[in-house]
């Protein structure tokens, strides 16, 4: 399918001035694709000038279509000397190759110059003919539609989800060739943002072709990376989610109210097959490996870590020859797939039956730069490469990369199997580089799926409407999915607290979205664990043997941190766990980051209790029993925060840190000294089985405190690390997308763990302290997937940034709601010995779960209102305004920016715009960025440098997106921050790369105004559902 | 405060050096910082925050740890239970934010049409307007001087005067000379261009065309004598000149800009010297104008007793304005020859009203008198201004 590329230079506007004689500048602009480079002419003596260019036509086959980004020069014509760059655009035609995306892109580009950062804009027109090419054989995979939501996309429809697909290409780095030592700083990193983009092009080809083979239309959940592994090469890999999507013929028909993603996708994928999803029973908690192999010869083993709340349960009676033919049938329909995993968080209603617990695996690689004997071109691609023509031979092979993440993945797939599960949901992947060592992670959760959405509707069968009707939707997924009897690992079940008919693990961790159907007992909140392990500078294998020797360590203390602070808030579940354990040169860093929640499903979490060592010494004890009192009134009080009133025993549960002895679960500091010393010390009160800390060592003292210095957000705030935040549901349309970034020096002499720790800590702490004040303008407000990425740039520096989102949420509506779950449950309660009734269960878990983005009518007025201030008034207001004290200070993000010329791009990392309903996706944003600089100080040092970079990456992934015509990037990811320093010789440099789905979306507001259906929110979803199950 | 970054020429060949590739990844281990601590901390945000305490206090010239002090003084821990360090990394987040905005604030059309800052409009005007905003007593102290490098370096001295900080004080200066020079060279009403040009609010804007008019005329306006003037009189003085006076005022396609009074209107005044010149002629009008002022005024006797020496100042005002060097005292001239010697009479505001209505108004019965339109024409912005200058 060849096509042809046209492209018109219209204008540039407030370029540099390039001449200082006569303050002006002589720009023309070279427009390249390919090999083929066309020219404009000479604008003279102009800072604004008008090309008013012909079109460019470039005859391109597809397969460079998919690989090769536009590349837009602006220079400066000197007769005597060589021209001068003014900067640069590269444009990803990608989006024009698919006919439901953009048709053109048009607009006004920052010129990028990797040195000077932005200097003016170019408006430029881009459009692509294709021609129909009917070639079985082709190279090109145009058409396949890419998202990085990790979610079936609002306005389209899962007909089946195809799985797991993976791509990985390697390249020599040319930050890295000799070449690079006689060129500027500015070619260099033109050749790297430039060999990035074309192997990314390609790995969207190759992955494309691979969804074609699936017969599938689309990747979701598309994740690509690039790892920097320095001498040895550059990888850019990317996993995704194969599927077939339909797209929902008349997105207008769609009620505003629908724009929640979780109706939506209790929508789609329930119109057409005619029985309702498969809903049965199990689940259990966190089950965990550490496997570390290391190249070639030489290899560690390390023991692999099962953990879990401990206890033991008894043998479930019900359910049993349901699962196993229910797994037999998941079975076959994923066995064809040599990986069933799923980049998704967030599935269509009924996808997910079971959870089993999140399953991880490690691996310590050295990257080896010698065994590369091979000239080989890299993909027998030749001409993508040229940029590598003075040294074009392989770094590495791309199958040795391969052969790693192959490995990793077998072992994720054994774990998930070990749960009784055959799939892996909300699965991502990871690196940490330091030198030559690289620890590659891949997580997930083990989940057994209805294999309805696996395949073509071959398997409905009366199976299915049986366990339907045993299964109520608000909790099947919490029901283990393993065999009580022969569990992988010693698991507390009780019978669901919400059915009662199926067993439940007393904890639930999992890395995928809270299901939209599941029931919340009040909110949610942002749980960390943060942990920092010494270790010694070292070479090579010594140095990966270490390494290797600590992860299992660390895995061990963060799931411990992660539970003592689950219970220290009363609650029961995680979600969207993600665990980074980062590599430096003598420490390793772990931090995970976590939503906890408290199901309705899951027991009522026991206290915390404390045992001390030596319970003679009076003092010793005092102070224990001060701790005690001070961790059972820190509960109470998270309670009281978090809403978190269970609707069996409310006032025994308010009052009491340590409500039901219901469970038995004991925590062990490390293997070591979890041996014979182990007793069991009943403290508090004759009430036995809470959570034992043991108080042995100093060590355990820094512990406890640790566990109590995490301070609650200030009032008005929550935040989560999910997209949605449990327990609130009536957000404003007002959103404040931001980056954060901090380089910090964890500076002591002697370092020690707990000294580190403490500064990891106090460093994380203060950066969420730092946010709240930032944004204390819009409270009450939610942090939504608020996101941390750690690096160890050098020796005791540690890198934080953070991504997320701040939503305003309407209190007054926000009291009324949270009303609405307890009773729920308690409704829920009081029907579970009755017929479970598909219907009414759905109705009342609605309006609870499915619609908690549509604001009611009155927010959404109120807030354009503000947003469409007539001019007058504004003025007016402006002109009274005065020094306003620190809290009056309302800053809003406003929609609406008529006035200005520029058009107003909202980002969010969320998959959805509170208030809005998406009604286009234009194509992905992928996009990197080199930004270097040698007169650091000038441009105000680390932290001016870094502010600037950030602001014109938004800048120019802004005017992407308006280019494209659109108006908002959704599931934005700052997938890389990349940061050096050098400040003797005063230079920085900073790589970035940011991706995203580029949409256009409506105000329901301004929906309704159109003649469409009338908006009654809830019915709609619900009366779908039914007409489904009935 | 300037954010401008010179354009640094690249080196070639020192690649290699930079970041220490051979073996190092990238460096680091080329050079460790002796001693600094690199404290990188910066938050961005998809849509600029901007907080106007914050702003205001830079716009002072406050330095970020002054600026975190006057916070500190502002109860901001106490509400918002945060912490100094806090309080330190906002405002250094915020006063980054404002030097990069400083560079498009200079000429702000292109503050809206920027990619770089993704601001609301309102937040947009807002910032605009607080930038261009000035000190009274700052503009007072600079009416009538040569935008020059020279007054810039007076501005110490002007700075203890007034009690603005001298930072503040070279900030605001450089927004006169920048507004002086945009529209020095422009066509049409001062005051829209102003207003086109840099976005300002009308008031505002009509003040800004005040200052340019004065730097443009040079207007005396330091005299002890003058001092009791505000530069809210002064400005409305300008405004009443630039609005009768100027060629826009006629003809709105002037030929020249505004804050240039015409040539030739100037060259005409010198034709109503006639009527204190004329021994006739300004015993008719001082008759005209006793008569039509008989039991209406207090100060009559005053009135009659003053006539010759009033009208022959308000006639030479005129008539020296061709003249730069006697420009410069057109105010001193109006207070010492007409507003003292009436106060020293006591005459009221409503008296000089009287007066000066009947003043304008009685040539038209003279016979022989044949410039009254521009009599009037002149008359009309004479009279506001001393009406606008009649106060303590």
């Amino acid at each position: 399918m060849p096509g042809k590329l046209k492209v018109k230079i219209v204008a540039g506007r407030h370029l540099p001035v390039m001449d200082r004689a006569s303050d002006l500048t002589d720009a023309f602009v070279e427009v390249k694709f390919g090999n083929t480079t066309f020219k404009t002419d000479v604008y003279p003596k102009s800072l604004n000038p008008q090309w008013n260019s012909e079109w460019f036509k470039f005859e391109v086959d597809d397969e460079e279509l998919q690989d090769e980004p536009l590349q837009i020069t602006v220079l400066d014509h000197d007769t005597y000397s060589a021209n001068d760059a003014i900067g640069k655009v590269y444009i990803d035609i990608d989006p024009l190759l698919y006919s439901e995306a953009a048709t053109v892109i048009s607009g006004w580009f920052p010129i990028y110059d990797t040195i000077h950062g932005i200097r003016g804009e170019i408006n430029v027109v881009v459009k692509v003919d294709l021609f129909n090419d009917l070639n079985r054989f082709r190279q090109s995979s145009c058409g396949v539609k890419f998202f990085c939501t990790t979610s079936i996309p609002k306005c389209y429809r899962a007909v089946i989800i195809h799985g797991f697909v993976e791509e990985l290409v390697v390249n020599e780095d040319p930050e890295y060739q000799w070449i690079d030592r006689i060129r500027t700083p500015r070619a260099s990193n033109e050749a790297r943002q430039r060999l990035i983009s074309l192997m990314s092009g390609e790995l969207q080809r190759k992955i494309g072709l691979k969804v074609l083979e699936m017969r599938g239309n689309a990747v979701v959940g598309y994740l690509q990376c690039f790892d920097l592994e320095g001498e040895s090469g550059l990888v850019v890999r990317a996993i995704g989610t194969a599927c077939t999507l339909d797209k929902l013929s008349n997105t207008s028909a769609f009620l505003p109210a629908c724009n929640s993603p979780s109706k939506e996708m209790k929508e789609s994928p329930l119109v057409h097959p005619p029985s309702h999803g498969c809903r049965s029973t199990h689940n259990s908690p966190i089950h965990t490996a550490t496997g570390s192999r290391l190249t070639q010869n030489f290899s560690v083993s390390v023991p692999t870590l099962i953990y879990t709340g401990m206890g033991s349960g008894s043998a479930g009676k019900e359910g049993g020859p349901f699962k196993t033919l229910l797994r037999q049938q998941t079975q076959s329909a994923l066995e064809q797939r040599e990986f069933p995993f799923f980049t998704l968080t967030t599935f269509p209603p009924g996808f997910l039956v079971h959870v089993g617990g999140v399953v991880s695996a490690r691996s310590v690689k050295l990257l080896d730069r010698i065994h590369n004997p091979a000239f080989v071109g890299i993909m027998g691609n030749t001409r993508s490469y040229k940029l590598l023509d003075w040294n074009s031979f392989n770094s590495d092979e791309p199958e040795t990369r391969d052969a790693w993440w192959a490995e990793i993945r077998q072992e994720i797939k054994s774990h998930a199997k070990a749960l009784g599960c055959h799939a892996v949901v909300g699965y991502s992947e990871s690196t940490s580089i330091c030198e030559e060592v690289c620890i590659l992670s891949a997580s997930g959760t083990a989940a057994v799926l209805n294999p309805r959405f696996l395949q073509d509707g071959t398997m409905e069968g009366c199976l299915e409407q049986r366990i339907e009707e045993a299964s109520p939707p608000g909790c099947g997924f919490c029901h283990i999915p393993y065999d009580e009897l022969n569990m992988p690992f010693p698991a507390h079940l009780t019978y669901c607290y919400n059915c009662r008919k199926q067993k439940v693990p007393d904890v639930l961790f999992t890395t995928i979205d809270l299901p939209v159907e599941a029931i919340v007992v009040g909110k949610g909140c942002l749980i960390q664990a943060r942990l920092c392990r010494l270790k010694k500078k070292a070479q090579a294998e010594a140095n990966a043997t270490s390494i290797s020797n600590l992860l299992p360590f660390m895995e061990y203390e963060v799931h411990t941190q992660l539970m003592n602070k689950l219970k220290l808030r009363g609650m029961n579940a995680l979600f969207g766990l993600r665990i980074q354990i980062t590599v430096g040169e003598n420490m390793l860093m772990g931090l995970a980051s976590a939503t906890g929640v408290y199901l309705a499903a899951l027991p009522t979490p026991g206290g915390i209790q404390i045992a001390g060592k030596t319970p003679n010494d009076g003092t010793y004890e005092q102070h224990i029993s001060h701790m005690q009192k001070k961790i059972n009134d820190t509960i109470a009080k998270n309670k009281e925060l978090y809403e978190i009133n269970p609707p069996e025993l409310p006032e025994e549960i308010i009052g009491s840190p340590i409500p039901e002895p219901r469970q038995r679960s004991r925590l062990l500091r490390s293997q070591s000294e979890s041996s014979d010393e182990v007793t069991e010390l009943d403290l508090s009160h004759g009430k036995k089985d809470a959570f034992v800390l043991e108080i042995d060592d100093t060590d355990a003292m820094e512990d406890v405190h640790s566990l109590l210095t995490d301070v609650p957000p200030p009032s008005g705030f929550y935040s989560c690390n999910t997209e949605i935040m449990p327990g609130i549901n009536n957000w404003t349309p007002e959103i404040q997308m931001f980056t954060a970034v901090r380089v910090s020096r964890l500076s002591n002499i002697n370092p020690t763990n707990q000294t580190l720790n403490k500064n990891f800590n106090d460093l994380c702490e203060n950066l969420l302290k730092s946010l709240y004040f930032k944004l204390r303008s819009m409270v009450p407000c939610c942090l939504c997937h608020v996101n941390f990425t750690v690096a160890l740039p050098e020796d005791e520096l540690v890198q934080i940034a953070v991504t997320a989102v701040a939503i305003t949420y309407d209190k007054n509506q926000a009291l009324q709601a949270n009303k609405a779950p307890t009773e729920k449950s308690q409704q829920r309660a009081s029907t579970d010995n009755e017929e479970q009734l598909q219907f009414p269960l759905e109705l009342c878990s609605d309006p609870l779960s499915a619609q908690p983005f549509s604001p009611a009518k009155e927010v959404l007025e109120g807030a354009s209102s503000h947003s469409g201030i007539p001019a007058a008034q504004r003025a007016t207001s402006l002109e009274k305004a005065s020094p306003l004290a620190e809290g009056y200070l309302r800053h809003r993000s406003v929609p609406s920016c008529t006035n200005s010329t520029v058009s107003v791009v909202k980002m969010t990392p969320l998959s959805f715009l509170p208030g809005a309903k998406i009604t286009k996706y234009l194509g992905i944003i992928n996009m990197f960025f080199i930004r270097e600089t040698t007169s650091l100080r000038e441009e105000g040092g680390v932290s001016g440098f870094l502010h600037a970079f950030i602001a014109e990456v938004f800048a120019m992934v802004r005017a992407h997106v308006a280019a494209l015509g659109g108006n908002a990037v959704v599931s934005y990811i700052m997938k890389q921050c990349v940061f050096m320093e050098n400040p003797n010789k005063n230079q920085a440099q900073c790589l970035i790369n940011v991706s995203g789905d580029a949409v256009i979306f409506v105000r329901e507001s301004e929906l309704e105004m159109l003649p469409v259906q009338p908006s009654t929110a809830a019915p709609q979803p619900t009366s779908s559902a039914g007409d489904v199950t009935t | 405060m300037s954010g401008d970054t010179e354009d640094t020429g690249e080196t070639l060949g020192t690649r290699g050096d930079i970041w220490g590739h051979c073996g190092d990844i990238w460096g680091h281990r080329a050079a460790p910082a002796a001693g600094m601590s690199s404290d990188l901390d910066v938050f961005v945000g998809n849509t600029t925050l901007i907080d106007e305490e914050v702003y205001r206090l830079w716009l002072d010239g406050h330095s970020v740890a002054e600026a975190v002090a006057r916070r500190l003084r502002g109860g901001v821990l106490e509400r918002e239970g945060t912490s100094v360090a806090v309080l330190q990394s906002d405002t250094r987040d915020h006063y980054r934010t404002f030097q990069m905005l400083e560079r498009l604030l200079h000429v702000p059309p292109r503050l809206l049409q920027q990619l770089l800052f993704q601001i609301p409009p309102e937040r947009q005007a807002l910032l605009v307007q607080r930038y261009y905003a000035f000190d009274e007593a700052l503009a007072r102290e600079l009416l009538g001087k040569k935008l020059s490098k020279g007054t810039k370096k007076e501005l110490d001295e002007v700075s203890a005067r007034t009690g603005v900080g001298i930072r503040s004080c070279r900030r605001q200066f450089d927004n006169f000379k920048r507004v002086f020079k945009a529209v020095e060279e422009l066509r049409g009403p001062l005051a829209e261009n102003i207003q086109q040009l840099f976005l300002l609010p009308p008031p505002l804007a009509r003040d800004y065309a005040a200052i340019v008019f004065f730097a443009n005329s040079r207007f005396e306006t330091g005299k002890r004598r003058l001092q009791f003037l505000s530069f809210a009189d002064f400005a409305a003085c300008a405004q009443s000149m630039m609005g009768h006076w100027s060629q826009g005022a006629l003809a709105p396609e002037a030929a020249e800009p505004d804050g240039d009074l015409p040539k030739s209107f100037l060259q005409d005044l010198k034709e109503l010297k006639v009527l204190v010149t004329d021994k006739d002629l300004l015993d008719q009008h001082k008759s005209l104008v006793c008569s039509a002022l008989r039991g209406k005024i207090s100060v009559y006797n005053e009135l009659e007793a003053s006539f010759k020496a009033l009208s022959r100042a308000l006639v030479n005002v005129g008539g020296k304005l061709t003249h730069a060097r006697d420009v410069r005292d057109f105010f001193v001239d109006l207070v010492e020859k007409v507003i003292e010697p009436c106060r020293s009479d006591k005459w009221s505001p409503g008296d000089l009203r009287l007066f000066l209505t009947h003043y304008t108004a009685a040539p038209r019965n003279l016979p022989g008198f044949r410039h009254q339109a521009l009599w009037e024409r002149y008359m009309a912005a004479i009279t506001a201004c001393l009406l606008r200058m009649y106060h303590d």
